[in-house]
């Protein structure tokens, strides 16, 4: 505790943190708008357009989608995206798009929105930053499903590879096959349901959120615990697996619940005081 | 009681917090789950516009604090964005909750916003 006495000596503990708040009031007289006013389309949820990616390459493929946004389509399917990598990305406004096919590597990415289906499997870092929205995966997904996702649904049916919602900040990912290791890597919030095994080191470093399992988990990461279920987060729980037609092998109530342990938790209002010690 | 003691809060949860002699304040309610009875009629409609069934990103929104006023953290800005004083709050976390969601939602969506004006500056395309 030597270094609390040293901060106390000091007097920092009563100093004011400041230089943090935007000073941004809500106004009561805001009108009621579903779209945002920068980089997003009004869109009309019957009209839909299909095309082909068969020949087009992924900036094509992106620009051809927000064409059809602009033209006001709220239902885009795209036909053999072939893998092709970074395609359906930074989708800012509501829209049904659908992926017949599989995606490469950071698909879907920097979202805020969109229902997207995708009939085939995924590659690395799948909506990454994904802000809003849902997304279904039928098929399997690499690593990094979900890195640093901070809204919205993200479901993939099958297996993930490792570092499954690395950094998350939120919202929900829903994993129905198997989990890689390393596994909610330094979550800070959100929920993720693994239906089936998860690979080592669970956890490892979360801060905060919740992991709940549905299979063997092989080992927990430092600083990740075993929580306790309650009746409240099992209801929540089967509710959101019936959105997407899952459910928990043995019943949400059976799933195994892991949080942070809360040890690591070093940072925060202390941080500042602790520079201070140092300089 | 010493100075010290006297700047330590009384309610400290984990040991983390009485070594550290601060809350850690997005510890608590993060994971509190919405009643849907409580939508306000705003959110319906937006619900039913972006076509989802449950609250979506918005399950992680709650009413907080920010210099001991009552705010909603604005992901978009990395801050907090304060609810005016003249405005009335129910007594309950969860219509606290439906109303900081819908509060954040038109804020976010309207003219007014930062990122407008960010966007305004330095958007490249």
């Amino acid at each position: 505790m030597a270094t609390l006495e040293k901060s106390f000596d000091a007097g920092l503990h009563s100093e004011q943190l400041s230089g943090r708040t935007q000073q941004t009031f809500f106004s009561a007289a805001e009108e009621e708008n579903f779209v945002y006013p920068y980089n997003a389309f009004k869109v009309e949820r019957d009209k839909k357009a299909e095309f082909d990616a068969q020949d087009l390459d992924s900036n094509t493929i992106n620009l051809k989608i927000r064409k059809l946004m602009s033209e006001g389509h709220g239902h885009i399917v795209v036909k053999n995206p072939r893998a092709k990598h970074s395609i359906g990305v930074g989708i800012l406004n509501r829209l049904t798009l659908d992926f017949k096919g599989s995606l490469g590597y950071f698909g879907c990415g920097l979202i805020d929105g969109p229902n997207i289906h995708i009939s085939g499997r995924v590659g690395w870092s799948f909506a990454e930053n994904m802000m809003a929205g849902t997304i279904v995966v039928e098929k399997n997904a690499g690593s990094t499903f979900g890195a640093a996702i901070r809204g919205g649904d993200l479901v993939c049916k099958g297996d993930v590879g490792s570092r499954t919602g690395i950094d998350m900040k939120g919202g929900t990912i829903i994993v129905g096959g198997r989990t890689g290791t390393l596994t909610g890597f330094m979550m800070q919030r959100g929920r993720m349901i693994i239906l089936g095994d998860a690979g080592p080191n669970l956890g490892d470093s979360m801060y905060d959120g919740t992991i709940f399992v549905g299979g063997k988990i092989d080992s927990l990461g430092v600083d990740a615990v075993p929580g306790e279920m309650t009746d409240l987060e099992a209801k929540w729980i089967e509710g959101k697996l019936a959105l997407y037609g899952l459910e928990a092998p043995k019943g949400a109530a059976k799933l195994q619940k892991i949080v942070a342990g809360k040890k690591l938790w070093n940072y925060d209002n202390l941080e500042p005081t602790e520079k201070k010690i140092v300089l | 009681m010493s100075k010290k003691d006297d700047l330590v809060p009384e309610d400290l949860g984990t040991d983390r917090e009485k070594e550290i002699g601060q809350h850690i304040g997005y510890r608590y309610d993060v994971n509190l789950v919405p009643d849907y009875n409580r939508l306000t009629p705003f959110l319906k409609k937006y619900l039913e516009t972006m076509e989802w069934k449950d609250l979506n990103w918005l399950e992680d929104v709650h009413m907080g604090y920010e210099e001991d006023r009552p705010a909603v953290f604005d992901r978009n800005i990395n801050g907090w964005v304060t609810v005016p004083e003249d405005m009335d709050l129910p007594d309950n976390q969860q219509d606290r909750d439906m109303i900081a969601r819908e509060l954040l939602v038109k804020f976010q969506m309207s003219q007014r916003h930062p990122m407008v004006i960010l966007e305004e500056n330095y958007g490249k395309f």
